[in-house]
């Protein structure tokens, strides 16, 4: 699977993570790690804390106990602009695109950090800032053509249906050339060939451009497929962590999905 | 059938994305401003310039501003007519105080003093939004107009509480003062808003116009991929109060030529340039052209329809006329509540099918 890129040093490890609000605890004492180039699954029932877990990684929400290493790093918080500036992007379980632009503006909103060129000059659209613009829409031209989305490049995206949503979201977040990709249920809601595909495109992102992957999905199968390693949160608490096998074969996650007797 | 893309193939970015990609539109456009700045300028008088073209031209920059901030940025203003007096009397100043500045620089200079003033009162954006917001744009609005009414030095310590713009001449031409000729007065605005438009343009279809769009759209979303509010927000207060206090100044100076800040710049400003974007189109550099036209004609075409067409008495007119626009305005928020910029690109689409739409 990864003939190109195998799987190298710890990338991303968050240490005895705890998150609460108020009374709530949505994390307790979680530590993981995530590889180099592998795709790394967070799973759990529903109000398990995956979503928590993302939004901590990328500094939207900061845990009261806890820290996390990236690239060497470590941190306890940071503003999630920050976070983006270091590589990290996500996609949202509830689909957050910028319903008043084209795909074409969304994917380009992705590289907006990577361009530099003031305000004269955007204005004049001429030299330096012109160059800049057809340099990055050529990379996202390319993103576009990977994700088979040409024929609504122009489309308002408030107009397309869900899983072309789902795709260009994929598409804006991609833009940005992340190292560490976080992906929220990129699955949820799409019918088997719209799942098909967006396995394929995962896949592909890991292999062709060995970007890492985070990423939390309910459908069992797809997750026992793709990814390398799998971690399992219950109630804010981890439960199970190791390759799909060894998850699968795990008794404390059957129970919590299954139920148990008492 | 006349307009269509068929068979215009773009083999270059640079062309797929030009303001105009379709050649009609091109030849459109172009065909447009030649009247504008070639055949208008022939057949204006004191009349057309005053109540129609330099109205127009000083509203429809305005409402680019505006536009910018609230239509492109999402950020609620009503503090447009107190941004305006910013840049009339930051012209005023620096017509008295330095009578031998060109009047270009004294006007982008007049722009940059309200890009300054706008950023401040910018600055409760970071915190609040929508309806909140607004009241404490509202507040700048009281804030300024008070400010220049009681400060002397605003107006020169002028006894009538009034500012008179001074004679200006622009490369030996005329352009301000009762002198000034109508086509003088109105080729010097139309350059000035013809290339500020451009700007604009320019500006909300390059990264700084994605961003503001994005923070309108989906702030969160925007700031977890790289965007921060603070610039964003900020920034787009900027460039808008450039816009409304360059529309301030040429309001003042070429328009009107003597202000009484209460009466001028108060809060009906900043609704009337707010109707003209609404009408017009949020979030469309040519739905604040389409707007201020629409708000600047109406009134004249509805008046004269009643008072030379079926004799209504003058102070009727009046009336009937603010009624009406009160009804179009409602009757345009229910019918298309994007603007007449989204129903010239309504047209446009079916024309592209016509005669065979299916």
């Amino acid at each position: 699977m990864h003939e190109n890129k195998p799987i190298g040093d710890v990338m991303l490890s968050v240490d005895n993570i705890s998150l609460s609000f108020g009374g709530v605890h949505a994390l307790e004492n979680i530590s993981f790690n995530i590889r180099e180039h592998e795709i790394r699954a967070i799973i759990g029932p529903n109000g398990a804390g995956k979503s928590s877990m993302l939004n901590v990684i990328n500094g939207f929400y900061h845990p009261q106990e806890g820290t996390i290493t990236y690239k060497g790093q470590t941190r306890k918080q940071m503003k999630p602009h920050e976070a983006a500036r270091t590589g990290i992007a996500r996609t949202f379980q509830n689909i957050a695109l910028f319903k008043g632009m084209s795909t074409l503006d969304n994917i380009m909103t992705g590289r907006n950090t990577m361009m530099k060129k003031g305000v004269f000059w955007q204005a004049l659209h001429l030299g330096p800032a012109l160059n800049e613009e057809l340099e990055h829409r050529e990379f996202v031209e390319n993103i576009i053509d990977f994700l088979e989305i040409e024929h609504i490049r122009k489309t308002p995206v408030g107009r397309l249906p869900y899983g072309l949503q789902k795709r260009v979201e994929l598409g804006r977040a991609l833009a940005a050339q992340p190292e560490l990709l976080l992906l929220d249920e990129p699955m949820a809601g799409m019918n088997l060939e719209e799942k098909e595909d967006m396995c394929r495109f995962i896949l592909d992102v890991n292999d062709e451009f060995g970007t890492t992957i985070a990423l939390i999905e309910h459908d069992m199968g797809v997750v026992m497929d793709i990814s390398d390693r799998v971690v399992v949160l219950d109630y804010g608490k981890k439960i199970g962590d190791g390759t799909p096998d060894e998850v699968r074969a795990n008794q404390d996650v059957i129970d919590a999905y299954l139920g148990v007797s008492h | 059938m006349l307009y269509r893309e068929t068979g215009q193939f773009k083999p270059t970015y640079q062309a797929d994305q030009a303001i105009f990609p379709i050649a009609q539109d091109r030849w459109f456009i172009t065909a447009v401003l030649a009247v504008a700045f070639l055949v208008v300028p022939l057949l204006i008088d004191d009349y057309w310039a005053n109540a129609i073209f330099l109205p127009f031209l000083a509203y429809a920059l305005a409402a680019i501003g505006l536009n910018i901030l609230t239509g492109y940025c999402g950020q609620v203003s009503l503090g447009t007519g107190g941004f305006m007096a910013v840049g009339a009397f930051s012209a005023f100043k620096l017509m008295t105080a330095f009578p031998d500045l060109n009047f270009i620089i004294v006007v982008i200079l007049a722009g940059g003093v309200t890009a300054l003033v706008g950023v401040l009162f910018g600055l409760p954006s970071l915190r609040i939004k929508g309806f909140y917001l607004a009241v404490a744009t509202l507040a700048a609005q009281f804030f300024l107009v008070w400010l220049f009414n009681k400060v002397g030095w605003f107006i020169n310590y002028n006894a009538t509480g009034q500012v008179t713009a001074p004679p200006v001449e622009f490369f030996g031409v005329l352009i301000i003062g009762p002198e000034a000729t109508p086509p003088a007065r109105y080729l010097f605005c139309l350059a000035f808003v013809a290339v500020f438009a451009l700007a604009a343009k320019n500006i909300v279809r390059g990264r700084i116009g994605r961003s503001w769009m994005a923070i309108r759209d989906m702030d969160i979303a925007a700031e977890l991929i790289g965007i921060r509010p603070l610039e964003a927000k900020l920034s787009a207060f900027a460039v808008s109060s450039f816009y409304v206090g360059m529309a301030g100044a040429l309001y003042f100076a070429v328009w009107l030529g003597a202000a009484e800040p209460g009466e001028a710049f108060g809060i009906e400003q900043s609704f009337f340039v707010l109707f003209i974007i609404i009408v017009g189109g949020l979030g469309s550099i040519l739905g604040s052209f389409l707007g201020a036209a629409f708000m600047v004609l109406m009134p004249i075409l509805l008046k004269n329809f009643m008072v030379n067409g079926i004799g209504v008495e003058v102070v009727t007119a009046k009336h009937v006329e603010i009624t009406t626009m009160g009804i179009l305005i409602v009757f345009f928020l229910i019918v298309e509540p994007h603007g007449l910029a989204r129903l010239w690109q309504i047209t446009k689409e079916k024309l592209r099918l016509w005669p065979f739409p299916h």
